[in-house]
């Protein structure tokens, strides 16, 4: 059988295989898609990004020779205790629940070999967590499981989430299938629910009363440790400002592509913006509050490589987390699992649903069997592995710039390929003088 | 701490950590000393006064001590107390006992929004009414309220008991999870899958443990239960015209 448009055959582009597979699939079940991962579809990126290396008007450094120093301080604004990292690359917050207790230690194993932070998640702190992680950021959420004063105080740092990427605006979810007895009993729930987690905070609305909890959280910790706001890309310039507002240490903004254990696909596709747009809104609203580089800046949403993490820091950001990026590192869609993907109806370098339980790679499930695939410390070189490539293509690049930090990289490094990314990203299209929304 | 005043004798006392009450004047402490000698007490008794209104007062104790608060406390007041028994002898703000784990909070006025949400364990008591949300996702606290409660209490209530001797407000237990609500008075419309349920003979007897511990008289017979249906643990299709 020929392939239909060899045939003549017209494929309808608003009506495309997709979306027809979409709509038989609600029709026949009655229920739309839930999933994990991030959005899929093809926005503005860091790939769209060009740097300009020195030649005549900028002097390069040696690459194999000369230092290009990677490491960030966060949260000096008002903690006596502000995180000292190595690298500018943190590991972003996933739920034990979401992921598996060896998931959560392997990624604490990863970034503490490389002087690095991890960061809790919708689930509160494990043990195997608190005690393979060197700098463990913990995660204030609206549902606040597992929500624990004593956490708090062993924590390095503590995040307020008002929201990520994946679904701003949107609470979480972990389905029954993953709620295994430990998950319920750190989460106060009853084992093998659906679980439904609240996407406003239960006790503060708006950013005036984000001010007194900061305050009763710095009160709690006497001081000592920073407190990040986390935010999904959206209105970012007003929401970084609002955060500064009520005494963030630092800002962590989490694009679009950003990733999730679970929830609606529609959330995913359709709600928010592109890391690429968020940046300059970010550095925008720092800089007219004369807080760019003393309120910290992370971003997150589809860093996959060092160029990504260097554009990111280009634009601006001190430092990006990793999510997706991490989960693949410990071996998530691995071709060795090619067959198992297969058989749950996925495929390796497809696979999404984190919600179901069965990952065979051990990585988001709480099925014991599937889960002990996992070597925690094998997973942990993995990650650690992962991170020094991306810190040092990212020195790499900084270095070809002319810069002994790869804080030091601006916007002025960069040009844009597209139209699209130009005006997203504030830098000259390729070849011209051009930023489109900005003036000629 | 030129704030705190000792007697004499409590201050030779105090160089073995045995002193009995110390006062703190907000009208010249801050809240960041007081809070400071709380999470690390010298003293197992306290006594705080001139707090009007100011935020976090006692946010963060985690030792067995006695905090009484004389006057108005503000925002998370008591907030996420373990093992102390706080006083405020007055009204409270927003959240106060917010994610309480263990101890008592006692309010001799009325509580704002959101009192006790969270809450994992211990004891609070609102000796007048509570605003809107009061025990918001409650996860093991125990909460008794003198008067009445606002709209949307009990939201997401996942474990522990609430006992309301006054009114509650519309939307009560709204998808409630295995907290037990109990209701002397009226009750606005219930949230979705929250409903009445069988009072039961170990209901009542610890309905009357908790009216017993708060320091009210009422007899639970003259109180109703409220709890889960258990319709919305799983998700449905069917669902949707629920919420």
């Amino acid at each position: 059988m020929k392939d239909p448009s060899e045939r003549g055959l017209r494929e309808s582009a608003t009506f495309d295989r997709a979306s027809i597979a979409a709509i038989q699939h609600a029709a026949r079940t009655g229920v739309y898609d839930i999933r994990g991962w991030g959005a899929k579809r093809a926005v503005p990126h860091f790939d769209d990004l060009l740097f300009l290396g020195a030649s005549m008007s900028r002097y390069p450094l040696e690459g194999y020779r000369e230092r290009c120093d990677t490491d960030v301080v966060l949260g000096d604004r008002h903690a006596t205790r502000p995180l000292h990292l190595d690298i500018p690359v943190t590991i972003a917050g996933m739920s034990f629940g979401a992921l598996s207790a060896q998931a959560k230690e392997a990624l604490g194993r990863g970034a503490s070999e490389v002087g690095t932070s991890t960061t809790t998640g919708d689930g509160g702190m494990t043990d195997e967590e608190r005690g393979e992680s060197k700098t463990l950021v913990y995660q204030l959420l609206p549902s606040r499981y597992g929500m624990n004063p004593d956490h708090l105080r062993a924590a390095d740092a503590i995040e307020v989430v008002l929201g990520q990427g994946a679904k701003p605006g949107g609470g979480g979810m972990l389905l029954g299938q993953k709620i295994s007895d430990r998950v319920a009993e750190m989460r106060t729930l009853p084992a093998g629910i659906d679980q439904r987690s609240a996407c406003r905070h239960p006790d503060w609305t708006g950013p005036d009363d984000l001010t007194i909890k900061i305050g009763e959280l710095r009160e709690i910790t006497d001081w000592e440790k920073p407190i990040y706001v986390k935010v999904g890309a959206t209105r970012t310039y007003y929401d970084v400002k609002l955060a500064v507002a009520a005494g963030a240490d630092v800002v962590v903004v989490d694009g679009m592509q950003g990733g999730t254990a679970a929830t609606q696909e529609v959330f995913i596709e359709h709600v928010g913006i592109p890391i690429l747009a968020a940046i300059p809104q970010a550095v925008q609203a720092l800089r007219e509050l004369g807080m760019h580089r003393k309120v910290q800046l992370i971003v997150s949403g589809g860093i996959r490589t060092g160029a990504d993490v260097a554009k990111a820091m280009a634009l601006g950001a001190d430092a990006v987390a990793i999510g997706t990026a991490a989960l693949i590192a410990l071996g998530d869609n691995d071709p060795q699992y090619a067959e198992e993907y297969e058989a749950i109806g996925s495929a390796a370098g497809y696979y999404d649903d984190f919600q179901d339980g069965r990952d065979p790679a051990g990585i988001t499930t709480q099925d014991p069997e599937l889960a002990g695939r996992l070597d925690p410390v094998e997973g942990g070189r993995r990650v650690a592995n992962y991170l020094r490539v991306l810190t040092m293509e990212a020195q790499t690049l900084a270095r070809a710039c002319g810069k002994a930090h790869v804080q030091h990289l601006e916007p002025e490094d960069l040009v844009a390929l597209t139209i699209e990314a130009a005006a997203m990203a504030r830098v000259p299209l390729a070849g011209t003088s051009w930023i489109p929304g900005i003036g000629s | 701490m030129a704030a705190l005043s000792r007697s004499e004798a409590d201050a030779r006392e105090s160089a073995v950590h045995t002193v009995h009450t110390v006062t703190i004047d907000l009208a010249s402490a801050t809240v960041r000393q007081l809070n400071a000698e709380l999470h690390a007490p010298t003293a197992t008794s306290y006594e705080v006064l001139h707090p009007q209104g100011a935020h976090s007062i006692g946010a963060g104790i985690h030792d067995e001590i006695d905090v009484h608060v004389r006057g108005h406390a503000g925002y998370f007041c008591a907030g996420m107390n373990q093992l102390a028994h706080v006083v405020v002898d007055g009204s409270a703000g927003n959240g106060v006992a917010e994610n309480m784990m263990s101890g008592t909070v006692r309010v001799r006025g009325d509580a704002s929004q959101s009192a006790g949400a969270t809450g994992r364990g211990g004891l609070l008591v609102i000796e007048g009414s509570a605003s809107m949300r009061c025990g918001i996702s409650m996860k093991g606290i125990d909460i008794v309220v003198g008067g009445s409660v606002g709209p949307m209490s009990a939201f997401m209530a996942q474990a522990g008991r609430l006992v309301v001797c006054g009114d509650a407000g519309d939307g009560l237990g709204d998808s409630i999870y295995e907290a037990r609500l109990y209701v002397r008075g009226s009750v606005g419309a219930l949230g979705a899958d929250c409903v009445e349920k069988e009072m039961r003979e170990e209901h009542r007897a610890e309905l009357a443990e908790l009216l017993r511990a708060a320091g009210f008289d009422h007899d639970p017979g003259e109180f109703r239960r409220y709890g889960s249906a258990r319709g919305l643990y799983h998700f449905t299709s069917e669902h949707s015209g629920t919420y």
